[in-house]
């Protein structure tokens, strides 16, 4: 169901059973070993008609839905939804309690505060498994975490907690690409001792008194970091785009924004006022064709030319693993003089040699990227937000960020956090330790990929992504996947409507550095026999496993099923 | 149109900077660099003054058990939580704040967020969607405009604090309802006002919005980040200053980052209406959670502030204090009722242009400065604000302040002012 993702080797014949006409390889699963050896040589390799932009294999796939599957899950809504019509029914004439919560007594001729259709999916789909969702831990989000036990006796409208814990569940779900979410170390002393010194809160905002000395010392570490010229740090991931998206554009001004953009990009391109125009997920041809037709033609109706075009793109996307195609995005924002405003929330720390994102990891220019932004919740163990570029950018942001005026600046120890962790992975520390990190998620993230689609699960996205979507479709199968899984003692993700298309739930894991071998090993086994009981080995290019190269650039053959 | 016609306008146009150039010597463009925690005694650009500045009501940003129980909490779980409340980021703190809010507050549920102004940002368009009616004060906060924004619905607004002019709104709305009663019936109406506002220092009439809720069928948000943990008997807020039943307020929507100490905001009110945000409120699911240490400080003060209730009274003695000693300086009025503890000092008569005026109040703080009172100009942003307050000097009272400081800054005050405007 899904469309290939445009450029690259993916606008080839496709056979009915899935495979390339012509012999050729489809994307990501198979490389012959010519090219393997040419790619082990270092040299560009497949991606020929973009005119070698790429200095790397850009792997990227989204197998297609099998259409049993397909047909499967529609149906399996439609029975649910039969049955919410049912349970509706029941509870409207009181056969059935009802158990949640309802309007005062005296409020009751109150025009209703939500709509009743509004909460028929909550009311009747996710209630039923909502036991997956909000579990509650009690130790760090490292590699393994602590969960406090619940029960329901009332099919998950309330939760009672037993007082059990279930110690040291693999945890698939934090975002702890590096490992920083630690509480030994010299992250956390630092942190401690600026604890002792300045303090929990600040009570003021940047511009009137609450800008400390640490907050200087932190922005000019990210831009050496990033390799920019200033940046600015904000207390929140979120509120850092919805709060410096619309000081940076207006009306007038044009939004070219990806189609799965996170919730933040979107809020703050509709606060800003300007046009918003959509292009399809990670789709060059279909961004072109906006900015060709943005320039040709000007704003609608009046015909004058727009101000600004701004192009949103995120570096890793978190529901798909998929990675932007920046040297292509950027070949087009210079041709068409339009600006770049890249969201490395999952990318910064994850990708790339020395961990500097997806500029890092596709060996580009950070100058090339007008608006550098990106979180520290996920790789630096910390919180907030910050945004990198040109000396210029940042003197505006400084007067004109809503963030800077209006919401208080960030807590000193978390400040201290982010610049310890920042330090040991440029290894200003003295230690290798960052770059060590750096290396073993990358190699877990090759190696998880690898052996899952040995086992035959369709997994979307990046070969290179730490972001590991496995797909579930069918709606029974997400309550069964999360549930089984806890039972094994493995803590996963798992996704669907509406962060999802309905029809395409999944369970996401998400790779660390903290994850070692034998963790991986273990969890796999896992995966394995819960795919093997639930059916969900829908993959129709079973990869022969390789016995004999754990942890390699790999290369492998594909057999037909 | 023809290749070439189309290449030749993407070859021609061009479009504007990212960002337009700013000034060196723009008047917010150089903080102020606090070196040190930034409590009663403050180091400001390497000079040592007396904090009027900080909004740190209670005096708790430097408290030791705070800070212990921050410190505990960095022990056990680190820093950042590394996940939205959804994916394995709710923590036992977490929950455990929530609960000791909402029994605080005597409400039956609360919900926290990761940021102060995300709180109201976020609740608002929770409820309120396009085609709802929300009926907001002029005075209302930069969160809460941002948030009527994002929610697409009608904003009507009433003078500030004048309620003739909201029941003339509301009773219009009341005849327009008359023509059209299909869609009055699922038009939502909501009343949103602040407990104690920022940017007057005024305190919303609240039985008279009560009695306004009930005649004409509204529901109210309070945006109480000034006025919890300042007013009231045990510092619950505004409710309990005018002793109203809270189950009449919809959604008590406050920060952590004034009384509190901490980082981060909540919102508290019934079951039916807080769940909701659970799945809708988009500061709350699509964002980290809040980290456990600010949470754990949060607790904390929370006990300290159960545990000696005198304090609510001691501040506003202090409140009422200076306010006094700051009638009848010449060229600045004060603006703010006597028990707020963040009040206004406005030129009596402004010189023409904002800018001229920012400048003079610009000079009047750094003098006040150089005397070791630190204080700030209440910061706006000037083209985004609905109804833009006149510039101003915020002055901030605290527990901390003993009388003797309190009288020192209003006879700096004073003295510089008459230097400087005359």
């Amino acid at each position: 169901m899904r469309p290939g993702p445009g450029g690259c080797c993916c606008r080839r014949p496709t056979r009915a059973n899935g495979c390339f006409a012509n012999g050729e390889v489809p994307n990501g699963y198979v490389r012959s070993t010519a090219a393997a050896a040419a790619a082990a040589a270092g040299q560009i390799h497949h991606v020929t008609q973009n005119g070698g932009l790429y200095k790397r294999p850009f792997n990227e796939a989204f197998e297609e839905t099998p259409m049993l599957v397909a047909v499967l899950t529609y149906v399996g809504y439609g029975v649910l939804t039969l049955f919410g019509y049912l349970r509706d029914f029941l509870r409207h004439w009181r056969i059935e309690k009802c158990h949640y919560a309802t309007e005062r007594e005296e409020q009751k001729d109150f025009v209703s505060l939500y709509q009743d259709f509004e909460n028929f999916y909550t009311r009747n789909l996710y209630m039923r498994v909502r036991d997956n969702w909000n579990r509650p831990i009690c130790s760090v989000p490292g590699a393994k975490v602590d969960i406090m036990e619940r029960q329901s006796h009332d099919y998950n409208w309330s939760f009672k907690y037993t007082g059990n814990i279930i110690k040291g569940v693999i945890n698939m779900g934090s975002y702890n690409y590096l490992g920083f979410a630690r509480n030994t170390g010299s992250c956390q002393e630092a942190a401690a001792r600026v604890l002792e010194e300045y303090g929990v809160g600040v009570c003021s905002t940047r511009q009137e008194i609450g800008n400390l000395d640490k907050h200087e010392e932190l922005e000019k570490l990210v831009a050496t970091f990033l390799g920019v010229e200033a940046s600015m740090a904000y207390g929140m991931g979120f509120a850092t785009n919805s709060m410096n998206i619309p000081a940076l554009v207006g009306k007038g001004c044009l939004i070219l924004s990806d189609e799965l953009n996170h919730a933040s990009l979107v809020l703050g391109a509709r606060l800003s006022g300007a046009t918003i125009r959509i292009f399809k997920h990670n789709n060059m041809q279909s961004l072109e064709k906006l900015l060709k037709d943005a320039i040709v033609y000007g704003q609608p109706r009046t015909r004058r030319p727009w101000k600004k075009i701004l192009i949103l793109v995120e570096g890793i996307y978190s529901m798909e693993g998929s990675i932007v195609r920046l040297p292509e995005v950027i070949a087009l924002k210079k041709k068409y003089k339009a600006y770049l405003y890249l969201d490395e929330a999952h990318s910064i720390g994850a990708l790339g040699p020395t961990g500097r994102g997806v500029v890092d990891y596709f060996g580009l220019n950070p100058e090339d990227v007008d608006v550098l932004m990106g979180t520290f919740t996920k790789s630096f163990g910390a919180s907030g937000g910050y945004i990198g570029g040109k000396k210029e950018l940042i003197d505006y942001l400084r007067t004109h960020s809503h963030s800077a005026v209006y919401a208080t600046s960030m807590s000193p120890p978390v400040v201290e956090q982010i610049i310890t962790s920042m330090k040991c992975i440029m290894g200003l520390d003295g230690t290798s330790l960052g770059k060590e990190c750096v290396q073993q998620l990358a190699e877990n993230t090759r190696y998880f990929r690898r052996r899952l689609k040995e086992m035959g699960f369709i997994i979307y996205g990046n070969e290179d992504s730490p972001v590991v979507p496995l797909m579930l479709y069918m709606p029974a199968k997400i309550g069964a996947f999360g549930r089984e899984m806890l039972k094994r003692n493995i803590g996963v993700v798992v996704v669907g409507f509406p962060a999802t298309p309905i029809s395409e739930s999944r369970a996401r894991f998400c790779l660390s550095a903290a994850h070692t071998k034998e963790i991986l090993d273990t969890a796999l086994k896992e995966i394995d026999e819960v795919g093997d009981l639930l059916q969900l080995k829908y993959s129709r290019h079973r990869l022969v496993p390789l016995l004999d190269r754990p942890f390699d650039e790999t290369t492998y053959e594909e057999t037909e099923d | 149109m023809r290749k070439e016609e189309k290449e030749e306008l993407i070859e021609e146009w061009q479009p504007e900077p990212l960002v337009p150039p700013i000034s060196k010597d723009h008047p917010a463009l150089n903080y102020n660099i606090v070196s040190g925690p930034p409590s009663h005694n403050i180091v400001v650009n390497g000079k040592e003054c007396i904090n009027f500045a900080s909004f740190n009501f209670l005096g708790l940003l430097d408290n030791p058990r705070l800070k212990a129980a921050a410190l505990a909490s960095l022990k056990k779980y680190g820093v950042g939580t590394c996940g939205p409340r959804g994916f394995y980021g709710t923590f036992d703190v977490h929950l455990d704040l929530e609960d000791r809010l909402a029994k605080f507050m005597k409400t039956e549920e609360a919900i926290i967020y990761s940021y102060g102004f995300a709180t109201i940002a976020s609740a608002i368009p929770a409820y309120s969607k396009r085609g709802d009616i929300v009926f907001v004060d002029k005075a209302a906060c930069f969160a809460i405009q941002k948030g009527l924004q994002a929610s697409r619905s009608d904003i009507k607004l009433f003078k500030h604090n004048d309620m003739a002019d909201l029941e003339r709104l509301l009773k219009e709305q009341e005849i327009e309802d008359q023509k059209n009663p299909r869609k009055a019936r699922v038009t939502r109406r909501f009343i949103v006002a602040e407990g104690l506002y920022m940017n007057t220092g005024a305190i919303c009439p609240l039985p008279e919005l009560v009695k306004l809720k009930y005649k004409y069928k509204a529901r109210i948000f309070l945006e109480e980040s000034l006025s919890f943990g300042v007013l009231g008997e045990h510092g619950r807020g505004v409710t309990e200053h005018y002793g109203i039943n809270i189950d009449d307020i919809d959604l008590i929507s406050a920060n952590m980052e004034n009384s509190l100490a901490s980082v981060g905001g909540f919102c508290c009110g019934r079951s039916f209406v807080i769940d909701h945000q659970r799945l809708s409120g988009q500061g709350y699911c699509f964002s980290a959670s809040l980290p456990p240490l600010l949470a754990a400080a949060a607790i904390e003060a929370l006990n300290i502030m159960e545990e000696n209730p005198g304090i609510f009274a001691v501040l506003k003695e202090k409140c009422e204090q200076i306010h006094k000693a700051l009638q009848g300086i010449s060229g600045l009025k004060v603006v703010g009722k006597s028990f707020s503890p963040a009040f206004h000092l406005q030129l009596e008569k402004s010189t023409g242009s904002r800018e001229r005026d920012v400048k003079l109040l610009q000079e009047i703080v750094s003098q006040c400065m150089n005397r070791s009172i630190a204080l700030t100009q209440a910061r706006y942003l000037e083209k985004e604000e609905k109804c833009l307050p006149p510039p101003s000097i915020r002055v901030v009272v605290t527990v901390e302040q003993t009388e003797e400081e309190l009288e020192k800054a209003a006879s700096t005050i004073k003295e510089v002012a008459q230097a400087i405007l005359l």
